[in-house]
């Protein structure tokens, strides 16, 4: 019996007040779907009373994930509650003193959430999508043309971030030759020590300060500026409702652009070469019909779900799926789980991708929150493969992805790949 | 029945004849109306179904309401006052008739 089908038969037998669907090991060893399953099928608002983060309740239906996500008035967001992910220590930096805390528009509730969100998103609407459009693909070429053909390499670094990483600078204007310290402070600000980006909250604090600064750096060039670019950092600098943001909540913001934009797309990019492997009839179909890459690309967002759960704290008594839950009470949308739900989905394991209504997932969140780079995720997604059904006959996976440890990012550290001409 | 007009940016004009009592986003998105998507499925939860209601038609839908609506429009582009969520107008038959435009691209 493989160490696997152990952890599914556990997912089955073990108490259910004793299942625990935070720990990072089911994550990284990919086994948590059927920990998922069995709570959606015999207690879909489950508590669990004991975990590393604390007591918290798991949602894990796709409606009762979307009542949560759309009564933003009941389940709040605000950082000073806990903000939007299990681990509180993410929010305040382990709670040592010194400890870096940040806030930013995600972890906010309205009034303040919509100002500071209304500030960003011009960058990421439609118009500006269009504009971004040439500079995507002439990227995305230039990175496909230097792949080698015929040999292995790791698809998660050689293209996923690299990718990832140049849309981010183009967006922030950042010192082109300086984009993987991007990278890195992504992985930084949402890894907690033992999970092997850093050791200690020290150096993670240590860390985030010199993003602090070096943004604090960039923000003071342009903020001086005669004409205003058209960058992040710029709309940042100018706009009545940010440009008196205290430090940390620069940081923040910032933060969670770098995250928001890196961590998430960087992932799915993966996951679709993953996905298209496992079924290569799926692969077939894109090609005998590229006009499929318009769903197929909701699709693999959602067979992805880069980002596993969003966090809300109770802020009043209420009730949810025949559950009291308590005012203060911590309470996870395992959007990973409500993807998956055979009552709102249609063969949900499976990866369909000329599914009817593809967008119809969690991936995104819903409602105040929803991702505000939703569009931009799926145009660099759609480039992507346009441009690789353009170049490859077949992507074939060499081995097994080496997965991340997190219940936030359901990412992957390496993917061995073969490209074929 | 009740017939309702969806009117692209560019002019271009959708009319579907739907049943009555379903919402003016699931009409388009049964009929293939470029423009509204319908991400959240009817929630008033993603504001892919941004509507201009006609002005002539606004009296008859009336005015986006309080709660979840107004609060995704917040975000949504080119609000008016005519702005809805198409999810949140339900067909009934004194709304034969009724013309939608539509933004130039949902967000």
């Amino acid at each position: 019996m493989t160490v696997a089908t152990f952890q599914a038969d556990a997912a089955d037998t073990m108490p259910l007040d004793k299942i625990d669907v935070s720990n990072p090991d089911l994550h990284q060893q990919d086994i948590v779907g059927a920990y998922f399953k069995r709570l959606r099928n015999e207690d879909p608002v489950h508590y669990c009373a004991e975990s590393a983060y604390g007591p918290y309740w798991s949602v894990t239906k796709y409606n009762d994930i979307m009542h949560v996500d759309t009564n933003h008035h009941i389940y709040s967001s605000e950082a000073g509650l806990g903000g939007i992910v299990i681990d509180d220590s993410l929010q305040n930096g382990g709670g040592e003193e010194g400890g870096i805390s940040f806030s930013n528009f995600i972890s906010m509730d309205p009034p303040r959430h919509d100002e500071q969100r209304k500030t960003v998103s011009p960058i990421v609407a439609p118009a500006n999508l269009a504009k971004l459009e040439s500079t995507i693909r002439e990227r995305v070429c230039r990175v496909l043309d230097s792949l080698p053909v015929g040999k292995e390499f790791n698809w998660v670094d050689a293209v996923s971030i690299e990718l990832t990483t140049q849309m981010l600078a183009t967006l922030f204007d950042f010192p082109f030759e300086e984009r993987r310290k991007l990278t890195r402070w992504s992985d930084v600000a949402t890894s907690a020590p033992g999970g092997g980006i850093v050791d200690t909250w020290e150096q993670r604090t240590q860390e985030l300060m010199e993003c602090g600064f070096y943004f604090q750096n960039l923000w003071n060039e342009r903020v001086n500026a005669k004409e205003p670019g058209s960058d992040l950092i710029s709309m940042l600098a100018h706009s009545p409702a940010t440009r008196n943001m205290p430090p940390e909540e620069f940081l923040g913001n910032l933060l969670l652009l770098i995250v928001g934009g890196n961590d998430t797309t960087r992932n799915s990019m993966t996951g679709g070469v993953l996905a298209f492997h496992k079924n290569p009839n799926e692969f077939a179909k894109l090609k005998a019909n590229p006009a499929l890459i318009d769903s197929a690309v909701p699709e693999i967002i959602r067979w992805q779900t880069p980002l596993p759960h969003m966090r809300r704290t109770a802020v009043a008594d209420t009730e949810l799926g025949g559950k009291t839950i308590r005012k203060g009470d911590k309470v996870i949308m395992w959007y990973l789980s409500g993807n998956r739900d055979e009552t709102a989905i249609d063969r949900p394991d499976e990866f369909i991708i000329d599914r009817a209504r593809p967008r119809q997932h969690l991936s995104f969140g819903f409602g105040i929150h929803r991702c505000v780079g939703n569009r931009l995720a799926e145009m660099q997604l759609r480039i992507l493969w346009e441009e690789i059904l353009a170049r490859f006959s077949r992507i074939e996976v060499l081995g097994e992805p080496q997965r991340v440890r997190s219940n936030f990012v359901r990412g992957y550290a390496t993917l061995p790949v073969r490209l074929h001409a | 029945m009740t017939r309702v007009s969806f009117v692209e940016a560019g002019g271009k004009i959708h009319a579907v004849d739907v049943e009555s009592g379903i919402s003016a986003m699931e009409a388009a998105v049964r009929n293939n109306v470029p423009g509204i998507d319908g991400d959240c499925g009817g929630a008033a939860a993603c504001a892919t179904c941004h509507v201009h209601v006609d002005p002539s038609w606004i009296g008859k839908t009336g005015p986006a309401r309080e709660g979840m609506e107004k609060d995704m429009l917040e975000f949504a582009e080119d609000v008016q006052e005519t702005s809805r969520l198409a999810c949140q107008i339900k067909l009934t038959s004194d709304l034969d008739g009724l013309i939608l435009r539509l933004p130039e691209k949902q967000h």
